[in-house]
Order: C-alpha cells, then sequence, then structure tokens
C-alpha cells in the first residue's frame, strides 16, 4: 500500500477520491429522501455538454461543466416545480439533450472528438492535476459546507415540502440550492468516476446506509463512511489489478450494498421489538 | 397587532384545482382561542381550504390573512403548527421519532446557531406529550399509523405555535390514538391555543370543539355549533378511513348530508 503513495499522480488521485467520497453521498442523502436519486444522472449527462462547450471555446472545461451543470440543475428543478411534467420526463429530456449536445459540440471544436469526451464520461483520476486537486477541494468544502448550513432547513424540506412551506422555510431557494449543489457535486466527482457513473456515489452509499442506520444523521454519516472506503479502496485496488477506477469504484460501492443488505436484515431480525402502550 | 387579532381571515375565498372550482366564495374568520372543526364529504374542499387559509394553495380570487398578513408576506410563521394528513416517507431514509419531532423547532430556530437547551427541552415535552419519549431513537418507518400521526402531532406540540392547524388527525387512528389527542388538545385548548381541523367525525374530540363549519361543494353551508353525528357514523369503534380524501364521491348520497341547525 505504501508503493502507492509514492507516485504523485495518485496522491493527488487518493485527495481527490476521498474528497468526493465525502461530498457526494452528504448531498445524495437528501436527493435520496427528495426522490431525486436519478438527479445526479440528469445533471451529470448536461454536464457533458459543459465540457464539449470548454473544447469548443477554449476554457477549462471544468469550469464550463460547472457552468453549464448548473444551468441544467436549476432547469430540472424549474421545470419540477411547475408540477405539469413529471420529474422523471424532465430528467429523460435532459439525458438525451445532454448527450446530444455534448457529441455535437466535441465534433465541431478544433480537434475534437467523442474520444476526448471518453475520459470526461469514464473519468480519468489519473490524469488529475494539481489545479484540479485545488478545484475538487474548494468544491467538495462548498458540498460540505451547503449540508452543515443549510442541513436543518433541507432536512424538513426533504420530508415534507409542504410541512416547509407551512413552516415559513425559503423551499424554492433550497430546492434551487439542493440542485445546485448536486451540480457542483457531479463536477467534483467527474475526474473520478465519470459523468455516466457520478449519480452511483450519490445514492449507492446512502442506499447502503439506509439498510443499517436508524437515524437520517446516522445514514448521512455512515454513507459517508462507506462512500470513503469505495473511492478510495477503488482507487487503490485499480493500481494494482489495472482496470478503470471508475469502474471499479462502483463495483465496490455496490458489493458494500450486497452486504449491507444481508446485514442491515440480521440486524433488526436481532432487535428487540418493542410495543407501545 | 393587538391581541385579539383574528387568525384567520378569508373572504371571497375561490380556489380551481384543474380548472375545477372547489372552494367557491368562502369568507371565514376564526378568532384566537377558537377550537374549530372543518366537516365535511369527500370533495367538499375541506382539505383545499386549511391548504389555502395557510397559503399552501394559491386563490383564484378573493383574499386570505394570516395573523393580519398575506401568506406570502407572514413571518411569523413559529406562530403556525401545521399538521398534515399523514407522514411522508419520501425516498425512505430511516429517520427517528427525535429527529422528526425536533425539526419542528425549525422556524424557531436561527441558521448557524446549533439546536440549544429550549429546543431539546420542548422536544422532550412534546415527545411525553404524545406517549411517545420511550421510543425517541426508533425509525418512525417501524410505527404504525395512529403511532405516526401522534409523531407529527409531536411536530408541531415541539414548535409551540399558538394556533393548530391539523388535516384529518383522526383519520385511521387507533381509538388509543384518538383519545391520546383528545387529550393533548384539551390541554392546548386550556392554554388558549386556536385549533383549526378537518375531521370526517369527532369522536372523542366533540366536547372540545367550539363551532363547525360544514362544507358542501365548495360552499359553507353550516357554520356553528358542531352538528350531531348521524346514522353509522355516531355508533361507537365506527372506524372510518378515507383513503381517497379529495375525490369526489360518486354517489350524490354523502354519508355527511347534515341541514343546517337552525
Amino acid at each position: 500500500m505504501i508503493e502507492l503513495v509514492q507516485f504523485g499522480f495518485m496522491q493527488r488521485a487518493l485527495i481527490a477520491a476521498l474528497l468526493v467520497g465525502l461530498a457526494a453521498p452528504a448531498i445524495g442523502t437528501f436527493m435520496v429522501q427528495r426522490r431525486l436519486a436519478l438527479l445526479g444522472d440528469g445533471i451529470g449527462h448536461v454536464a457533458l455538454t459543459g465540457v464539449a462547450l470548454g473544447f469548443l471555446t477554449g476554457t477549462t472545461p471544468v469550469l464550463t461543466a460547472v457552468v453549464v451543470a448548473a444551468l441544467g440543475a436549476v432547469a430540472i428543478e424549474l421545470v419540477r416545480e411547475r408540477g405539469r411534467t413529471s420529474g422523471d420526463v424532465a430528467l429523460a429530456l435532459l439525458f438525451y439533450g445532454g448527450i446530444a449536445g455534448g457529441v455535437l459540440l466535441i465534433s465541431l471544436a478544433p480537434g475534437g472528438s467523442n474520444s476526448t469526451l471518453m475520459s470526461y464520461l469514464f473519468g480519468s483520476i489519473s490524469s488529475v492535476s494539481v489545479e484540479d486537486v485545488w478545484v475538487i477541494a474548494l468544491l467538495a468544502v462548498a458540498v460540505l459546507g451547503v449540508v452543515i448550513l443549510f442541513g436543518r432547513e433541507l432536512y424538513v424540506l426533504c420530508q415534507d415540502e409542504e410541512v416547509a412551506r407551512a413552516a415559513g422555510l425559503p423551499v424554492r431557494f433550497l430546492s434551487l440550492l439542493i440542485a445546485v449543489t448536486a451540480a457542483l457535486t457531479v463536477v467534483i466527482a467527474m475526474r473520478v468516476v465519470g459523468l455516466l457513473l457520478v449519480s452511483a456515489l450519490m445514492v449507492v452509499p446512502v442506499a447502503t446506509g439506509q439498510q443499517l442506520a436508524r437515524s437520517f444523521r446516522g445514514t448521512m454519516l455512515l454513507s459517508m463512511l462507506f462512500g470513503v472506503i469505495a473511492t478510495v479502496g477503488g482507487l487503490g485496488s485499480s493500481f494494482y489489478v489495472k482496470v478503470p477506477p471508475g469502474a471499479i469504484i462502483v463495483v465496490v460501492a455496490l458489493g458494500g450494498f450486497v452486504l449491507a443488505l444481508g446485514l442491515g436484515r440480521f440486524v433488526r431480525r436481532s432487535r428487540p421489538q418493542e410495543s407501545i402502550p | 397587532m393587538t391581541s385579539n387579532q383574528a387568525v384567520f381571515t378569508m373572504s371571497g375565498g375561490q380556489v380551481n384545482l384543474d380548472r375545477r372550482p372547489v372552494l367557491r366564495g368562502i369568507d371565514l374568520t376564526i378568532r384566537p382561542g377558537e377550537v374549530v372543526t372543518v366537516l365535511g364529504a369527500n370533495g367538499s374542499g375541506k382539505s383545499t381550504l386549511i391548504r389555502a387559509l395557510l397559503g399552501l394553495t394559491p386563490m383564484s380570487a378573493g383574499t386570505t390573512l394570516l395573523y393580519g398578513t398575506p401568506p406570502a408576506r407572514f413571518r411569523q410563521w413559529w406562530r403556525i403548527g401545521y399538521v398534515p394528513q399523514r407522514l411522508s416517507v419520501g425516498g425512505g431514509v430511516p429517520t427517528t421519532i427525535r429527529e422528526v419531532v425536533a425539526s419542528g423547532r425549525i422556524s424557531r430556530q436561527r441558521r448557524l446557531r446549533p439546536a440549544g437547551a429550549a429546543d431539546r427541552a420542548a422536544t422532550a415535552r412534546a415527545l411525553t406529550a404524545v406517549g411517545l419519549a420511550h421510543r425517541a431513537g426508533d425509525p418512525v418507518q417501524a410505527l404504525s399509523g395512529g403511532q405516526q400521526q401522534r409523531v407529527l402531532i409531536a411536530r408541531a406540540l415541539a414548535g409551540e405555535p399558538d394556533t393548530f392547524v391539523m388535516d384529518e388527525p383522526t383519520a385511521g387512528v387507533d381509538a388509543a390514538s384518538q383519545r391520546l389527542l383528545a387529550d393533548t388538545l384539551a390541554g392546548l385548548v386550556e392554554r388558549g391555543k386556536t385549533v383549526l381541523l378537518v375531521a370526517h367525525e369527532l369522536g372523542p374530540l366533540e366536547p372540545l370543539v367550539t363551532r363547525a363549519v360544514v362544507l358542501r361543494d365548495g360552499f359553507v353551508c353550516h357554520d356553528g355549533p358542531p352538528p350531531p353525528a348521524v346514522g353509522t357514523h355516531a355508533l361507537p369503534g365506527h372506524d372510518h378511513v378515507h383513503p381517497h380524501a379529495d375525490e369526489k364521491p360518486l354517489s350524490p348520497l354523502s354519508p355527511l348530508d347534515w341541514r343546517p341547525t337552525p
């Protein structure tokens, strides 16, 4: 394990993996509770257009991805709020639009081709630069800051939107906050697992935590733990087995979920059943 | 603001849902200390009325005021405790009874400031009031419908509001939970709180209610002392459950077809 951290690229990759493993499940817990588990996928597809736009205009793709992903997230939220189009149809529209836009724009970019997009679609953690690490660290702090600062209000919103409204909470602002935070998370995770697998890190560790925890807070903390185990563990093993890190990270996360599924059933059965007077 | 400021004032309130009129011209004033029940058949607009009073449903005509202020500009939300019809499960992330009840403090809390001793004390009192203190660490998902209803009431209690707005707190709730609700309400009434609740039948709540507003087809058809329950509704142990409370009844014979009392 020691030889791992001797390589500069591996150090940077490990830091990125650790931050993604913490940030993605933290906001993911709120998204799962709000039935927005697929929001990350929608944003991921839109972010591809952002990446291509970066190549076309000669801007850093991560920056254009942040902007386009955030705009896409706001669009999804506004469509959802209008309520006439159901959330999944709104997401589907963005899935197709995002991929088509990305492929279209990248082919217009000088020297760009679909293979340029591949490293963003499936991640290329070994090519993470020092600047990338800083951008990722900054975004991760922003995501965790949102969770710490607004967690209490987001909890009420995700529990019951009407109750949040009747408590005087700024429901629209908080909804947009979740969407934009999800967009930031997608861009952080893009380099680690790739846009197509981003959502897995927001959903799978949460689903794992759900099996074992009794409280919302417990689910979130457990899911962050599982997130870090998956990203760091997956990345570490990819160094030895020579497989794409993104894929093995998701496979590790899914393996954890299957284990927790069995364990959770066992834990619940051995728990004494109390009766209410 | 005077102490006798009306809690809710609706004049000419109209609400359309899917271009179908649900409320058609409601005039209603509820004053502090009143215990008002909104009664009516399925589809008569009961839930819509209380949602409109809280500003949760936009009105197509008329005005409504919360403590003298339109809902959009109302800022004293800690004065209102809203109890929805059922606990929403959302994406199924587990959450404990204590977490749900403590979240009732939200409109009294400030961002960045962690929960204080007052918050914890109010949460503990609310849990005790509904008899769930010993199970505070259990996930709400494991509770029965009646127990979940108690959690929702405890959440409103924790916020220590002046006015409670409850959407069918008795629907599908076991007899023990109904009695507990009645006792809790009696305590609130004693302390001069205002209560507005939607109900199909009052059961053990009947002696507490000071006024009944009966809706029929979006109109107020009775406003005064609560009418006595009739037919099978009056039988003890009658468990009245309407899973589709917002649907229009298919039969013209409504089970709550009261005549206004003279």
